[in-house]
């Protein structure tokens, strides 16, 4: 395999979870995250999941981003829990601390301790990618409720913004929210215009799990890309397949991968296979062995998929190995994509900056 | 754990020092964007560049506020001043790695957030930063806000304070619900009008024990709020004669709630205007003055509370003789215009305007430049009116928002603060890494409540 020359470049990026939170060090995170992408992975995504100790996925990757320069930040947030309105800010914002290398891993928590913690009643099944979906909705709406240029600071006119370059979004879960089951949770409304200018980036890439996307659901053209799960490598490339047959040709398909690697003497075999515990382990391909061996499942997969999202057992041990063998390789074989030096995320997912989806309208906010 | 002895004593005793914070605003006619120095208010460049001056500066505290929805004028959305603010604890999270000892506060309602949620994000950014983070606790109601939030406007505007007092006690018991510090969390819960919380913690405390909590609401109830909850109150009583009043009725009401004479700070909002000598200063505020309120500001001003467009009169002449046509200014431009009867406003305006000789322009830089707290004048003798805020305790610090973004502390930091160093009445250093010692504040009490793990209700 490995004498043939790749005729895709993919990228590769890394679970950053066990950086920073395990012993309370936050030092640590950032030299985490800045490791990362001197190790040459394109991006760095951030788990939320409920565990002891664990802080915001979008703070630690809002810490990230000043110390870092090339590597898109991407925490999960979820949708069911949170209010669309603040999670539409907060992503705006990380994507400005990061000079426009912010994404967004939509999560929808199926828990009904998610729910009792906020007071809300539990949302479970389909109802699950319907509030993906609304908060999706939302937050794409806001990121365009500014035109690019609203900010025109024209002095003779005394106007800091130009106010036909802001738009209500009027967004109702009632009106506006077509499924064929229509909305299943309690409905709400979001008036608008965004508090924060457009985002860097126009629109933040959206990320999801692929069994989150479909009808129904979080509709696929509402994604940027899909995060395909198979119960073992052998079996991830057919799925990474049949999930781009199914949501079609301009989203993305990132392969997801657990890691554990011969480190420091001690074989994989004999290491433990992280702290991701149950859950995730289940329905993740889980990779244990050589870097050699890793390079070759890597470089095929790379074949079939857009991207890598590689979950080490430990960050440390795992990053070392891959830094010092596994990336080099795949570069040298010419499977990675090179950097983009000050790079957007879109940039890396090749999608061109979109204009604003009111930027063609004749009226502004108000009129 | 004890308490500081001084924030325990039943006397006021003045620290005979004060301390700075920085409250970036991003929006309203505060900061001027006209001038060629006006740089951008979303770049994190900017942020960066005004958070590492006043740490260079030994400031305690770096403020954001939260912007819930644009204000609006006659309908639109106000278009003549600063506005479009990025996430308050976003960014904070962000200059927490560039940054290594000022406080990192984030102003957040208590009624378009979730308790927990609230709670643990907070709780986040007291770790990241490694216990620099601070809660700036404010209350809102208002339907026309709800509109952007699922709960849309739920609250009446006499439960408001009820509401806050029920959400910061919830947040405190998830803050507090770890026997150690490794753990293990005690589940929290609370039953009450609004919403019930069942959660079980997952951030263990911070190096400051939790968050550091600072309240803005200046109404009798506000203050009392303060006096029960706070550990910072950003007050609007900079003057000094003001100041000194202020502090005495704090203390009593910190006394009535059971806490120590000197268990709250007072950190006043303020603005610096300064120049080597009295008379720079004085032309530097006029020209300050003349970009915060410029011409078309100053009739969108009146045409706040006049409900119609004033665009047919000169700013440069006498308030409009036209009457309002709306009977009580609306919540739009913000909660310190909200309900103020129209039209005996316009009269009385009117009769001041004729009486003192102003124009719209003049009159309207009057109302908004917030007389009592701006300190202008040359190094010296602003240091030295400082000098006795600290010698009496007028205060424990002062807010300062700037005038300019991102150059707007530089005056501050290279020529004011040396000087009240030389008075022996601001830091040499900070104290130390977190924001609870860098104030001096005591550790917090568990209450004995939350430690027997009740269930409260209210």
């Amino acid at each position: 395999m490995s004498t043939t020359e790749p005729s895709r470049q993919g990228f590769l990026a890394i679970e950053v979870d066990g950086a920073g939170w395990d012993g309370g060090d936050f030092a640590s995170l950032g030299e985490a995250v800045l490791a990362a992408e001197s190790a040459g992975f394109h991006a760095a995504t951030f788990t939320d999941e409920p565990v002891p100790g664990r802080a915001n996925a979008l703070q630690r990757a809002a810490f990230a981003g000043p110390v870092t320069r090339t590597i898109a930040l991407i925490p999960e947030v979820d949708t069911v829990y949170t209010e669309p309105f603040h999670v539409s800010t907060q992503l705006a914002s990380l994507d400005y601390v990061s000079g426009g290398r912010a994404g967004w891993i939509v999560t929808a928590a199926e828990s009904p301790e998610a729910a009792a913690a906020v007071g809300r009643s539990f949302v479970s099944g389909t109802a699950l990618g319907q509030e993906a979906a609304a908060s999706v909705e939302v937050s794409r709406r806001l990121w365009d409720s500014w035109e690019d240029d609203a900010v025109i600071r024209d002095v003779a006119t005394g106007r800091y913004i130009d106010v036909d370059k802001l738009h209500y979004i009027d967004f109702d879960t009632a009106a506006d929210f077509e499924t064929p089951a229509g909305f299943a949770g309690p409905g709400y409304s979001v008036k608008g215009p965004s508090i924060i200018p457009r985002p860097l980036q126009g629109q933040l890439p959206v990320l999801a799990a692929a069994s989150l996307v479909g009808e129904g659901q979080l509709p696929a053209d509402a994604v940027d890309a899909v995060l395909v799960s198979a119960p073992t490598p052998e079996l991830l490339a057919a799925e990474v397949r049949d999930v781009r047959a199914r949501v079609g040709g301009s989203v993305a398909v990132i392969a997801e991968l657990g890691v554990v690697l011969d480190s420091r003497g001690q074989a994989a075999a004999g290491r433990p296979a992280g702290f991701d515990g149950a859950g995730s382990a289940g329905g993740r391909a889980q990779y244990a062995g050589s870097a050699d061996g890793l390079t070759e499942l890597l470089e095929a997969l790379l074949q079939e998929a857009d991207g890598v999202r590689l979950h080490p057992a430990s960050l440390a041990l795992e990053l070392d190995e891959l830094s010092r063998l596994v990336l080099p390789e795949l570069r040298r074989r010419g499977a990675l994509r090179p950097p983009v030096q000050d790079g957007t995320f879109r940039d890396l997912l090749g999608l061109t900056r979109p204009a604003s989806r009111y930027a063609s309208a004749a009226a502004g906010a108000g009129k | 754990m004890t308490q500081h002895n001084r924030a325990n004593s039943g006397v006021f005793e003045p620290s005979g020092k004060i301390q700075f914070g920085i409250f970036f605003q991003g929006v309203n006619s505060g900061t001027i964007w006209k001038a060629a120095e006006s740089g951008s208010q979303t770049d994190f460049e900017s942020f960066r560049r005004i958070a590492q001056t006043a740490e260079r500066g030994l400031f305690a505290a770096f403020f954001l506020g939260e912007g819930l929805r644009l204000r609006e004028h006659l309908g639109r959305p106000h278009g003549l001043d600063v506005v479009g603010r990025p996430d308050a604890q976003t960014m904070l999270a962000a200059l927490a790695s560039v940054t290594k000892n000022i406080g990192l506060v984030a102003t957040q309602n208590t009624t378009y957030n979730d308790p927990a949620d609230l709670a643990h994000r907070l709780a986040s950014l007291d770790l990241i930063s490694g216990g620099r983070a601070a809660w700036n606790i404010v209350t809102t109601d208002n339907a026309w806000t709800g509109a952007n939030f699922r709960r849309g406007g739920y609250l009446d505007h006499a439960d408001r304070y009820k509401h806050a007092e029920a959400f910061v006690e919830t947040a405190k018991r998830i803050w507090d619900s770890w026997e150690t510090p490794a753990g293990p969390a005690r589940r929290v819960l609370h039953e009450g009008q609004h919403y019930t919380v069942d959660v079980t913690p997952r951030l263990p405390r911070s190096a400051q024990y939790r968050p550091v909590l600072f309240q803005a609401g200046d109404s009798p109830e506000g203050r009392s709020f303060a006096a029960r909850h706070a550990d910072v109150i950003f007050s609007a009583h900079p003057k000094f004669d003001d100041a000194v009043e202020f502090r005495k009725d704090l203390v009593e009401r910190s006394l009535a709630a059971g806490r120590g004479a000197n268990a709250v700070q007072i950190m006043p909002a303020s603005e610096f205007i300064l120049a080597p000598t009295a008379g720079e200063a004085l032309e530097k505020k006029e020209w300050v003055r003349s970009l915060q309120i410029g011409p078309q500001q100053a009739v969108a001003y009146l045409e706040q509370f006049w409900g119609r467009e004033l665009s047919g009169y000169d700013p440069d002449g006498p308030l409009p003789e036209i009457d309002p046509v709306v009977e009580e200014t609306s919540e739009t431009r913000g909660s310190g215009f909200h309900g103020a009867k129209a039209r005996q406003l316009a009269d009385q305006w009117r009769a001041e305007a004729k009486d003192k000789g102003l124009s719209i322009r003049q009159f309207v830089s009057s109302k908004t430049a917030r007389v009592d707290a701006t300190f202008t004048g040359s190094y010296t003798a602003v240091a030295d009116r400082l000098a006795e805020y600290a010698r009496v305790g007028a205060v424990d610090g002062f807010n300062i928002s700037p005038w300019l973004i991102p150059t707007g502390l530089d005056d501050i930091v290279n020529h004011l603060v040396p000087e009240l160093q030389e008075r022996g009445v601001y830091p040499t250093e900070y104290a130390g890494s977190t924001l609870r010692e860098n104030l001096g504040l005591g550790t917090p009490v568990r209450s004995a409540d939350e430690t027997a793990g009740a269930v409260r209700a209210s």
